[in-house]
């Protein structure tokens, strides 16, 4: 079963729950259970996990390149191109592909009539696969720093989880490509969300968005302690599930700020994720 | 009167309190236009309580859809399409909508024209006017993709409003990460104020935020909010830059004030005008401009 963990807005608290549930999985449970940090443009979960082996390889795309001595300026490839990466002057005979918006698709190569077009290998991201005994347990996917190709290094990164067994992915947040190509791929999604105005605001919107998607889903209150009722409103209106709440406490920020898993650092928070772990699986997982 | 000076706010790492940020700066500057560029989670509005006065769709994306009344099923698309888009389930082909770019090659393969290209509106842009000035936000549709091309006609509104109000300043709430949105929200600004948090994830996001950033000629300032969740980072954090020669121009306290404020839809200075914070963020405004 894939787990995706998610939230509407950033910093609710979502890298906090997978990793939470990662270690209570793992070492109280006993569990053999795989973590994916699928949030590629800011990859955190690795801050929490401790590896000496890490073994890592690059996510590549083809980038085409314009033969100058080739390409008769005929403006075809400009024309397909569907993200206005090339950038074509007849007169002074240039044409030029912009890297950085380049999808690498192919159509460009596939249309020009010359065979102008060849092809480069340009590296957009990283996936790293840290070892424990010989036990594949992280896998990370990290966007190069001025990649816009996230999208296409979370599918790689969730291309090589396990297909047995429980995989947690820590998705990237909001309702756009990045998100969607996290949470397409799992079977369950949990909404990491806090107790104010924004989080309501940004809890609707994923909601809908797994909603539209048929994924099954349940919701986790972060920072809960604030007595903000229209987000419980909201959830008991809407008849979705609360898998569970995990209180504010200033030391918790501060252990968190230091790379401290919280379910290490304070054992009380162990039976609300045992509790969370058990409404996701139906108390039959584990 | 010259350009207005545009003024991005970036985070990084979400949740870090850039959007208070935003929008106590948003009372401070008198005379700007606010945008939101955070399309996936606006949330700026939720403070700023803007009056809609128009509202447009935009298309930032397209999609191909194969008309099952023509494909033959020669399996040419599936091979060539580079985003493994296209699927065969019920004897057919059929594209997968979230996996699609909407690059064409598809369409340019098919040997009887069976694929279409259609253009996805469900974005929206709104024009509206704030109790600070007027506002200009937008709204991802649901999976959509592309949102560097809406961060950038939002930005564009924005500068054509400014000119019609003679604002000074553009501020801008701006996306978290460094994909695509952040990309499309710094380029061509006058200014990058990075608000960060004392925990290892804040600062290794803000690392990142800067190297994206300094690619571009735009000039990075740094906020660290809540720096006494932890001093010991702060501190890192704060030789680290120095190392840099990027400045910090402000730390402000962990206070509960933040949330109270946000609960009640106010801005930090409106909320609790003579508070640590508010005075605080008084003076990095002064500074800035
Ligand atoms: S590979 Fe695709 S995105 Fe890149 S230049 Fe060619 S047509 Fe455009
Ligand atoms: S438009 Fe491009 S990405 Fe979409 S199905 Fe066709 S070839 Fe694949």
């Amino acid at each position: 079963m894939r787990v995706a963990i998610t939230s509407g807005k950033g910093g609710t608290g979502k890298t906090t729950v997978s990793t939470g549930l990662f270690h209570v999985f793992s070492k109280y449970l006993k569990y053999d259970v795989q973590l994916l940090d699928c949030d590629a443009e800011e990859p955190n979960c690795h801050i929490f996990i401790k590896s000496d082996n890490v073994t890592s390889y690059p996510v590549n795309i083809s980038i085409p390149y314009i033969d100058p001595d080739k390409c008769t300026f005929c403006g075809k490839c400009k024309n397909v191109c569907a993200f206005n990466a090339i950038v074509m002057l007849p007169a002074i005979k240039f044409a030029e592909v912009v890297e950085d918006m380049c999808h690498g698709c192919g159509a460009c190569s596939y249309v020009c009539p010359e065979g102008a077009i060849k092809e480069l290998i340009k590296p957009i991201g990283r996936i790293s696969h840290y070892d424990c005994h010989g036990i594949d347990y992280f896998i990370e996917g990290r966007l190069n720093v001025g990649s816009a190709l996230q999208t296409r290094v979370i599918r790689e990164t969730i291309d090589h989880a396990r297909q047995k067994g429980v995989v947690l992915f820590d998705s990237p947040p909001g309702t756009s490509c990045p998100v969607i190509a996290a949470v397409s791929k799992a079977d369950y999604v949990v909404m990491v969300t806090e107790p104010t105005p924004f989080g309501l605001y940004d809890l609707r919107l994923m909601a809908d968005t797994v909603k539209q998607l048929g994924k099954k889903h349940g919701i986790v209150i972060n920072k809960s302690g604030l007595n903000y009722k229209p987000l419980y409103e909201y959830i008991s209106q809407n008849k979705i599930t609360l898998l569970g709440e995990i209180p504010f406490k200033k030391e918790y920020a501060m252990a968190y700020s230091k790379g401290e898993i919280l379910t290490e650092y304070d054992k009380g928070l162990m039976d609300i994720y045992i509790g969370i772990i058990n409404s996701i699986f139906d108390g039959q997982a584990v | 009167m010259g350009k207005p000076f545009e003024i991005v706010v970036l985070s990084g790492k979400g949740g870090t309190g850039k959007t208070s940020i935003t929008a106590a700066f948003a009372l401070l500057a008198e005379n700007a236009v606010i945008t939101d560029c955070d399309v996936d989670a606006a949330d700026l509005h939720l403070i700023l309580s803007p009056v809609v006065y128009k509202s447009e769709n935009f298309a930032s994306g397209s999609k191909a859809v194969i008309d099952r009344e023509r494909c033959t099923a020669c399996g040419f698309c599936p091979e060539l399409c580079r985003f493994e888009a296209i699927e065969f389930k019920n004897n057919g082909y059929y594209v997968d909508e979230y996996a699609c770019e909407g690059c064409g090659l598809c369409k340019e393969v098919c040997p009887v024209g069976a694929v279409n290209i259609l253009k996805y509106e469900n974005n929206r842009i709104y024009f509206s006017n704030s109790r600070f000035g007027p506002m200009v936000y937008g709204k991802l549709g649901i999976a959509e993709e592309n949102s560097g091309r809406l961060v950038s006609r939002i930005r564009q509104y924005a500068q054509e409003t400014a000119k019609k109000t003679r604002a000074r300043y553009i501020l801008t709430d701006g996306p978290p990460g460094i994909g695509c949105p952040v990309i499309s929200s710094v380029t061509g600004s006058d200014l990058v104020i990075a608000v960060t948090e004392p925990t290892r994830s804040g600062w290794h996001d803000l690392q990142r935020l800067i190297e994206m950033t300094g690619r571009f000629k735009t000039p990075v300032l740094v906020i660290i909010n809540k720096y006494d969740l932890n001093k010991d980072m702060t501190i890192t954090i704060e030789n680290n830059l120095k190392g840099k020669g990027i400045k910090v121009s402000g730390k402000i306290p962990y206070d509960e004030t933040m949330i109270r404020s946000l609960l009640e839809g106010k801005t930090i200075n409106e909320f609790k005008p003579h508070g640590t914070i508010a005075y605080e963020l008084s003076r990095i405004w002064e500074a800035i401009v």
